[in-house]
């Protein structure tokens, strides 16, 4: 027993098919306590005011953001290492996930930005990064659609995201050095001395590991489409032959 | 590998375009940004440091499409790839005779250009000197992107999405070495993060580019 079993779509599909209702239980119900916890429940913040809210939006969104890349960075070396095509599909499927979590936190991120710093739109170094981590994850996913044989897009987009990975992280770096900007320093981080109140702290890790949840389900869902319209391709093409 | 270098410089000086086209493409982006901006020195020297590093990530940008699809159309990529050469050599040669074609005119005519933008003279050593390290990086993106798209019918569009993201460290750290220079600081530091980019592009992007190849033209 080993978890490469899973790479046989069959057994995926029965496992995904039994985890599924649990991820989307756990993402309603870890979104719902956090996002009303936070929402009604925690005290205004004494300079932010009730505006402080939207982070139960803007943090968990831009953390998944960045992981669902990371996520797709595995899936993409386990099909080019382990050629599994249940983790190209994966990969696949988490892209267009990550880049609408890419524009949520944009987004959020403008409408906190308004009444805070005075402006939707600033030239920060993390904005920066996550404008152009929305480039790649364009890039990535218009790459898929545009090479026609399934496992040679499978191949060139899990160099991309390679490569990509690289070069995100350089930019991400290089606009640090080019601006400095208007976020504060890292305020979630388990070892800084100085971190947000723990009553913002505690919606906070629910609403993201709901986000978590949200997303698990969401990619499962968008994989397994993808392995019956794989499967519905090959039944035709048999049809035909036949 | 050199063979293969003479062999696409040759055709691409006596194609006509081939390394003028750049160049060109260059001069009058720089033309057309002087009339969309406005005359006026005090509004061009803040931005020409920015405007010529455009310019050269564009003029790179504007003959990658070509860079294999003319040799995969008529099979030449095939007998390329089956012979003795590895795939990261052929990517390598194809980089350097892009940069040869592109980033080099490009660095040799910058000081010539620089002064139709205003730039102020102690940056235009800056300059060439940033776009000799850093254009060498834009063509080994490039390559790595027309490997990329190498197979696709209407691939150049999205050659360009993909490739012009992979820019974006070559772009800041090259347009502040100018900047700074203009603004009479030091602009060692970002010279060499410019340097450290294009070392690495140098070393890695050559096996991504042969395996993309390689996929393209299973």
């Amino acid at each position: 027993m080993s978890l490469w079993e899973y790479a046989n779509p069959r057994k995926f599909m029965a496992l995904s098919g039994r985890v599924l209702p649990w991820a989307w239980g756990l993402a309603a119900a870890l979104c719902g306590v956090g996002l009303v916890w936070g929402f009604f429940f925690t005290p205004e913040d004494f300079r932010m005011g009730h505006s402080v809210k939207i982070i139960y939006l803007h943090v968990p969104s831009a953390f998944l953001a960045i992981n669902a890349w990371f996520m797709m960075l595995v899936a993409s070396l386990i099909w080019l290492i382990r050629r599994h095509h249940v983790s190209a599909l994966a990969a696949r499927a988490a892209a267009p996930v990550g880049l609408v979590m890419t524009v949520v936190a944009l987004a959020t991120g403008a409408i906190w930005g308004k009444p805070m710093w005075g402006t939707y739109w600033e030239w920060d170094p993390r904005l920066t990064a996550f404008l152009i981590l929305a480039l790649f994850y364009l890039g990535y996913i218009a790459l898929w659609s545009a090479v026609e044989s399934p496992d040679g897009a499978a191949d060139l987009t899990a160099i991309l995201c390679l490569v990509g990975t690289v070069f995100a992280v350089v930019s991400r770096y290089a606009a640090q050095f080019w601006n400095q900007g208007l976020h504060q320093g890292a305020s979630l981080s388990l070892d800084a001395e100085e971190n947000i109140s723990d009553v913002f702290w505690q919606p906070l890790v629910l609403t993201m590991a709901g986000f978590v949840a949200l997303f698990v389900a969401l990619v499962l869902v968008r994989t397994r489409t993808e392995l019956r319209r794989r499967r519905l391709q090959a039944l035709t093409v048999q049809a035909q032959a036949a | 590998m050199i063979g293969l270098v003479r062999r696409d410089l040759t055709l691409a000086l006596r194609a006509g375009g081939g390394a003028g086209l750049a160049l060109v493409f260059f001069l009058t982006f720089v033309t057309l940004t002087a009339l969309g901006v406005g005359p006026r020195a005090d509004v061009l020297a803040p931005v020409a440091p920015g405007i010529l590093w455009l310019g050269a990530v564009l003029a790179c940008l504007l003959s990658l499409d070509r860079l294999f699809a003319l040799d995969a159309e008529d099979g030449t990529l095939d007998l390329l790839l089956t012979a003795p050469l590895p795939a990261e050599g052929t990517a390598a040669a194809k980089a350097a005779a892009h940069w040869l074609t592109t980033g080099a005119p490009l660095t040799v005519a910058a000081p010539v250009l620089a002064p139709l933008l205003f730039l102020p003279g102690p940056a235009v050593p800056w300059l060439v000197a940033s776009l000799a390290l850093g254009t060498p990086a834009l063509s080994m993106i490039g390559t790595f992107g027309a490997a990329l798209t190498v197979g696709l019918k209407r691939g150049s569009l999205l050659l360009s999405l993909l490739v012009l993201p992979l820019c974006i460290p070559t772009l800041v750290f090259g347009a502040d070495v100018v900047r700074r220079a203009a603004a009479g600081l030091d602009p060692s530091t970002p010279l060499a993060l410019l340097g450290a980019v294009t070392l690495a592009a140098l070393a890695g992007l050559p096996f991504a580019a042969a395996a993309a190849l390689r996929i393209n033209l299973r």
